[in-house]
């Protein structure tokens, strides 16, 4: 008899919660993920240095982009203020470890911590703002932090910034680009881990409530004061651990790293990846992270042909970022993992499928 | 004291720009319920037009004025048209990325174009300062005013007894039933855009005069959002009092505050505003209050 490889299931029976709730719901779905996931831990052994790089760039971002997910995404509070979360992180982490002589170990959690009750303190104003105002409030902010981190000349070192050394366990340093690989790995592994199963607790539940109508969760009974400040304290947490570990990778912390665009930039990730998406943020942290390294190959390409090409590059990068987030809200607003659904939808039954 | 009155005049030069910028601002959100992000690029696509024309096409100033307006309208109008208009009634986040991926395909195109150094316009107004009692002002700076409150002054005529800025104000106010008389809601939208972007571009044009013109004048783009919070985001009376009071105290704070922590807080003091003013009165000065039901 000739099986389809790629029928996976014709529908979904559930005969109790504990199969409703599962993250994955049959068993062959979990033996791929652990696939997937032994694939990108075995690939640095094979891949260049320079492709090691950018997929620990990607992988960065991505925990960086989940956790803003878990703020705009899952509750429903847009924010602007990323990019100076991520500074935060990265700056906590280089002043515990340069000016204090902590380890990375130490310095690593305490700089999500910092950044989280830094993202709480401006959470606070959520509860009486939503929506626009909320979003003018962390772009404000965003230029607060920013101009905090570039005068504060004595701890922060200005406009100069900071340099930093790459975390070490005893007498090994992670000065490899696979090495750093891997610690990024086992910290986004976490990072997935986590939110998907924030997401089944009572907490991630009332995140998702307050999203769909505030008023209405409170109703119910969610503290929403409570609830808010806590999804921007869990949020920025990541987004500062995400930035304690760029921090750490290009071993250089300085204030324009971590200007708006930034903001804008991780905002369009999970834009294009899928509001309320744990995979989504992922998939878009990789679109997003390797847009300029795609655009800028294809330039070099065709610059033979069209000798100008190289000068507008900046431009150009700006002109496609633009237009790839206004095409996705038009055409796919709920991004690259509603895509990615979507195929999957349709290879169910292939090619005998009877939905849609 | 002549310090004091100095920095006065300049923060209510610089601060009537802002107004008039915030006004093109505060008059997209109350038409279409949308923040535009894109309103610094706006006002440097406006000015870089009117460069261009001034400086390589010899084109006379006022000339060129008008033509980088009619363009800038034009660019307004289409914009809308082409790239807002899917995302009316959608969630505010889908329309703030809106703005901002157009605020970035019109910051690229600038780029491409012009380049990123900074250009200088020829000097349009005379040079020779004027002087009140102790107080020296540029004539720039006192023309930037003059010009600033005709089109304030236009634009308040413009909606008190033009038939489209009537039919702007009743959308405003009631969508549905602006419809039902019969007023184009699309046309609306299209033409509060134009508008805004025509404010930009003068705004624009002006502070270019003042400062030259490079990329970084986008920023005011995002100055707008401390005016327009201040004022109340659907008032234009508000917009016009808040842009003059941050230009004041943006100035002081320049002149006064500045040296002592080594310059830069003129940048931020807006912002630092802003969140007060949203903790305190998150409505602004003059802006109407919403009621949210389930």
């Amino acid at each position: 008899m000739v099986r389809n490889p790629f029928v996976m299931q014709c529908g979904e029976f559930h005969v109790d919660y504990r199969q409703d709730m599962a993250i994955w719901k049959i068993a062959r779905v979990r033996w791929r993920i652990f696939m997937i996931v032994a694939l990108f831990a075995l690939f640095p052994m094979v891949a260049t240095d320079y492709v090691v790089g950018l997929a620990t760039l990607c992988g960065i971002a991505a925990i960086g982009a989940i956790g803003l997910n878990i703020l705009t995404g899952f509750t429903g509070q847009i924010s602007i203020g990323v990019g100076a979360f991520l500074g935060v992180g990265g700056y906590t982490s280089a002043i515990l470890t340069t000016k204090l002589g902590l380890s990375f170990w130490v310095a690593f959690p305490l700089a999500g911590l910092t950044t989280a009750l830094v993202g709480a303190l401006f959470g606070i104003p959520s509860l009486r703002l939503k929506g626009l105002y909320l979003a003018i409030a962390t772009l404000a902010a965003q230029v607060i932090i920013l101009f905090v981190i570039s005068r504060w000349d004595s701890l922060t070192g200005g406009t100069a910034g900071l340099v930093l050394n790459r975390p070490q366990i005893g007498s090994f340093t992670f000065m490899s680009e696979t090495s750093y690989y891997y610690l990024m790995f086992v910290v986004l592994l976490i990072t997935i881990v986590f939110s998907l199963n924030l997401f089944r607790t009572r907490v991630g539940r009332a995140f998702i409530a307050i999203r769909d109508r505030d008023i209405a969760a409170e109703v119910m009974g969610i503290d929403l004061f409570k609830y808010k400040v806590l999804a921007f304290f869990v949020s920025s947490f990541f987004v500062g651990i995400a930035g304690a570990l760029l921090g750490h990778y290009t071993m250089i912390v300085s204030p324009e790293l971590y200007s708006i665009s930034v903001s804008i930039e991780y905002l369009a990730m999970i834009l294009v990846g899928g509001l309320g998406s744990v995979f989504g943020s992922l998939y878009g942290a990789v679109f997003i992270t390797l847009m300029p390294v795609v655009l800028r190959s294809v330039v070099d390409v065709l610059s033979g042909t069209f000798p100008g090409l190289e000068g507008v590059l900046v431009g150009m990068k700006e002109v496609v970022f633009g237009v790839v987030i206004i095409l996705f809200l038009v055409y796919e607003p709920d991004g690259l993992n509603k895509i990615w659904s979507n195929i999957k939808n349709y290879f169910r039954l292939w090619p005998f499928s009877y939905t849609k | 004291m002549a310090f004091f009155l100095q920095m006065l005049v300049t923060g209510i030069v610089v601060g009537s720009v802002y107004a008039l910028v915030a006004l093109g601002f505060v008059l997209i959100y109350k038409s279409s319920d949308a923040i535009n992000f894109a309103q610094g690029e706006f006002l440097l696509i406006g000015t870089y037009v009117c460069l261009t024309l001034v400086a390589s096409y010899n084109v006379p100033f006022i000339a060129a004025l008008l033509l980088a307006l009619a363009f800038s309208a034009l660019l307004g109008w289409s914009v809308e048209k082409v790239v807002l208009r899917p995302f009316i009634g959608k969630p505010v986040i889908s329309m703030i990325m809106a703005t901002i991926g157009l605020s970035s395909v019109l910051a690229g195109i600038v780029h491409i174009i012009w380049g990123h150094e900074t250009r200088v316009y020829p000097p349009v107004f005379s040079e020779k300062p004027l002087q009140f009692g102790e107080v020296i002002i540029a004539p720039v700076y006192a023309w930037s005013f003059v010009i600033v409150m005709i089109w304030l002054m236009i634009f308040t005529l413009f909606f008190k007894y033009s038939r489209f800025g009537i039919a702007m104000r009743a959308t405003a106010d009631d969508q549905q039933a602006a419809l039902s008389m019969g007023i184009s809601v699309k046309t609306i939208f299209a033409i509060a855009w134009a508008i805004a972007a025509i404010v930009s571009a003068v705004g624009g044009v002006l502070l270019g005069n003042i400062n030259g013109v490079n990329s970084s004048l986008s920023l005011i783009g995002l100055k707008v959002l401390p005016v327009a919070i201040l004022g109340g985001l659907d008032s234009i009376p508000g917009a016009i009092i808040g842009g003059i009071l941050i230009g004041i105290i943006e100035s002081m704070t320049g002149g006064y505050l500045d040296p002592l922590v080594g310059g830069g807080l003129k940048e931020v003091i807006p912002f630092v505003i802003l969140v007060i003013i949203l903790m305190v009165k998150p409505y602004g000065l003059f802006g109407k209050k919403e009621i949210e039901r389930v």
